[in-house]
């Protein structure tokens, strides 16, 4: 009681303190790369605004509430070009921004979070799922708010043997990618009780994704690609430069229905989800974007609100209060998930539920029903603690 | 009170021909199904549902109006709040709320409604009389929970996303202070009193006790189910007795019902409901109090001195709030 006396009048002092001095402002970054990558389906085209969408929301969201708490909350958008040097760029935004929320590919995250050490600012990766962030690369600046591949793996395992479909044919396309998506779902087979009956190959011999007679071709090749298969109840994909997954739908040999990179999709979020209050949000992210929300920008939202939530609670914009406060046991977000989001103290990485999803409706919500934990059914997907190879310094 | 029963009892026999009138002692719970479009109506005497309303869609909040003559129900999907006649049962009029009305709560003289419109983060104010909107107030993100002061003073919005109790001044319409609580507050109740605001907090689990006069948070009530994760506790639905000594919250997902002590503030138990309770509204009488089970259909009944579910009612799919007569 008297801890907490002492602390409200701390509060309020810092807030009478903060309106004489006019609004607090708390920079955030944004860090990605120029360009979109294409995918096969027209309708998932990635947008220019891609993942910053979701962080403009967000700092909406976090202005709004900031008028109460005399915060102000500012985004900065850095775009590299092919070619161009992370660390600098990183640097230059970390001298303006106490965080940033980093749209990177590993290697490049690596580069910025290693150029930023030492230095107050927080990077919060919205983009990569490679589980070696979180593992043997993990860095002690970086959280992670983009789930893994292991953890999408595991949370589609989940619902695969749930539904008592544990034969699968797994396909894998040829770059390293798409290898490492089947890495993570080997590892999810093992782990939850299914079973890979065949691997097969899907090599990219490249070309163009869009042709105008294009489907003729594809409605032959996919069943060849398919056929006299081993007795199996499901195909998984893992095609995730886009390759060749999205054919597979209707077209295999057996009729047999499709997960992974296409047919039942694990992802963090999808423009259908409407459960748990998230209509709310997704009917505002329309109005300000014109167009529907992803993964992406849902990750980046998260990020922001991450930042917002903690500058609320501890009534700072500095850096180091806000990342003391992200990583105490007690701290927890809501993101529309049906329940609290917390942090892995072992690696940074945020706990969340994962959703199915076909591309119209969520299909399911994991961790399943049975799939249990001593600590929190969220740690049923992705690597968990004893397993880690991450030594934060 | 008998009396008045009995008279309302023959009017209803008269207006609608029924031989079957309604025995004197019961009461008429409505109850808002999310999902069905539809308002079932349960009386109290035989626990069990006398009609089923059509409404407009997605029912949520719902509220006798103060004279106890019509039922309003926020149809968030249709942008307004329907209007039903507790005599004939029908919808019969719409107020105009703002965008996704979703809660919402009158003064005490039962003149004025405010209204929680969740998609542009404002508190939207309607005269009952005229039924015409006469204001808005601009409030944080996602405003949910609706709570009147005894007084009528002061009016406590929550918002889901801002993760605060916005206290409004109701003669001036503006916010006088806000008070941060654990994210997302969904529901907020006055003590009978006046002494003490309690706010739910359903991501956060805990149910934050907030001094109104000083405006700070001076207590946290908490959840501890043995052999329930801690992500499936998530308070909502508040109900407090008359005389404030014993509080009911409901747990949502953890599919449970907490008794709390309302001087001390502790649990005291844990009653076992249906699935993912919401809301809740006591009888006029204080016997009873009935919680909606949204994933289950259903709403159990509570026997309030004995502090046991004694029954369980069908309704319509995902009921989610509940009001009962005054009279």
């Amino acid at each position: 009681m008297v801890r907490w006396l002492v602390g409200a009048i701390g509060l309020s002092v810092v807030a009478a303190h903060a309106l004489a001095a006019g609004p607090v402002e708390i920079g955030i970054g944004y860090l990605g790369y120029a360009g979109v990558k294409s995918k096969l389906s027209l309708v998932e085209q990635p947008s220019e605004n891609d993942g910053i969408a979701g962080a403009r929301l967000a700092i909406e969201d976090n202005n709004t509430t900031g008028r109460f708490l005399n915060q102000r909350f500012t985004l900065e958008e850095v775009r590299l070009k092919e070619g161009e040097d992370v660390a600098n760029a990183a640097v230059t935004l970390a001298s303006r921004n106490g965080f940033i929320i980093a749209d990177l590919p590993a290697e490049a995250l690596l580069k910025a979070a290693d150029a930023l050490r030492g230095r107050e600012t927080v990077l919060f990766n919205a983009a990569s799922i490679d589980d070696r962030l979180r593992e043997q690369d993990c860095r002690s600046n970086v959280i992670h708010v983009a789930p893994t591949r292991s953890m999408l793996a595991d949370a589609l395992a989940q619902y695969l043997v749930w539904k008592q479909w544990k034969r699968w044919m797994l396909v894998v396309g040829s770059h390293d990618q798409d290898k490492l998506y089947a890495e993570a779902l080997r590892r999810a087979a093992a782990r939850f009780g299914a079973k890979i009956v065949q691997e097969r190959t899907f090599e990219d011999t490249g070309g163009a994704r869009r042709t105008d007679s294009g489907v003729t071709q594809i409605q032959r090749q996919m069943p060849v690609l398919t056929q006299q298969a081993p007795a199996y109840d499901i195909l998984v994909a893992a095609d995730e430069s886009e390759v060749f997954a999205s054919y597979l739908p209707y077209r295999t040999w057996d009729p047999r229905p499709v997960a992974g990179s296409a047919g039942l999709v694990p992802t963090s979020w999808d423009a259908a989800q409407d459960q748990w209050g998230a209509i709310q949000m997704q009917n505002r992210f329309v109005k300000l974007n014109s167009r529907r929300m992803t993964a992406l920008d849902m990750q980046a939202w998260t990020a922001v609100r991450m930042i917002g939530e903690a500058t609320s609670r501890t009534n700072s914009g500095d850096p180091k209060s806000v990342f003391d406060f992200l990583k105490r046991p007690d701290f927890s977000v809501a993101a529309f998930k049906g329940q609290r989001l917390t942090l892995r103290d072992w690696n940074l990485q945020l706990r969340q539920p994962i959703l199915l999803v076909d591309g119209r409706m969520v299909v399911s919500v994991s961790p399943q029903e049975g799939f249990l934990h001593q600590f929190s059914e969220l740690d049923t997907l992705g690597i968990d603690r004893p397993e880690t190879k991450c030594k934060l310094h | 009170m008998r009396r008045r029963c009995l008279l309302s009892g023959m009017a209803a026999w008269l207006a609608t021909g029924l031989s079957a009138a309604t025995p004197a002692s019961a009461f008429i719970a409505y109850v808002s199904n999310e999902k069905s479009n539809t308002v079932s109506v349960i009386d109290t005497d035989k626990w069990t549902v006398t009609k089923t309303i059509k409404v407009g869609q997605r029912p949520r909040g719902i509220e006798f109006t103060r004279d106890g003559k019509f039922v309003l129900v926020a149809v968030g999907d249709d942008d307004k709040i329907e209007v039903i006649d507790a005599a004939s049962q029908q919808v019969v009029d719409s107020l105009p709320s703002g965008p996704d009305p979703e809660l919402f709560t009158q003064d005490a003289a039962g003149k004025i409604l405010y209204v929680a419109n969740e998609n542009d983060n404002t508190v939207t104010i309607i005269d009952l009389e005229k039924r015409v909107r006469v204001g808005d107030i601009q409030v944080g993100v996602e405003p949910e929970g609706m709570a009147i002061s005894p007084d009528s003073k002061i009016l406590i919005n929550t918002s889901e996303t801002t993760n605060m109790a916005h206290f409004i001044d109701t003669a001036t319409r503006q916010i006088v202070a806000n008070v941060l609580v654990d994210a997302r507050p969904r529901f907020a109740e006055f003590k009978p009193d006046g002494s003490e605001l309690w706010v739910s907090s359903e991501i956060g689990g805990t149910v934050s006790v907030i001094d109104p006069v000083k405006r700070v948070v001076t207590g946290k009530i908490t959840f501890n189910i043995p052999g329930l994760r801690r992500e499936a506790i998530q308070p909502v639905g508040i109900g407090i007795t008359k005389d404030g000594k014993t509080a009911f919250i409901a747990l949502g997902p953890a599919n449970r019902i907490a008794v709390v002590d309302g001087t001390s503030h502790a649990v005291t138990k844990y009653l076992l409901v249906g699935q993912r309770v919401w809301h809740m509204a006591f009888t006029p009488d204080q016997k009873y109090l009935l919680v909606t089970n949204g994933v289950s259909n259903d709403v159990s009944v509570i026997d309030v001195a004995a502090q046991k579910v004694i029954k369980t009612i069908q309704v319509g799919e995902l009921p989610w709030g509940i009001t009962i007569a005054q009279q």
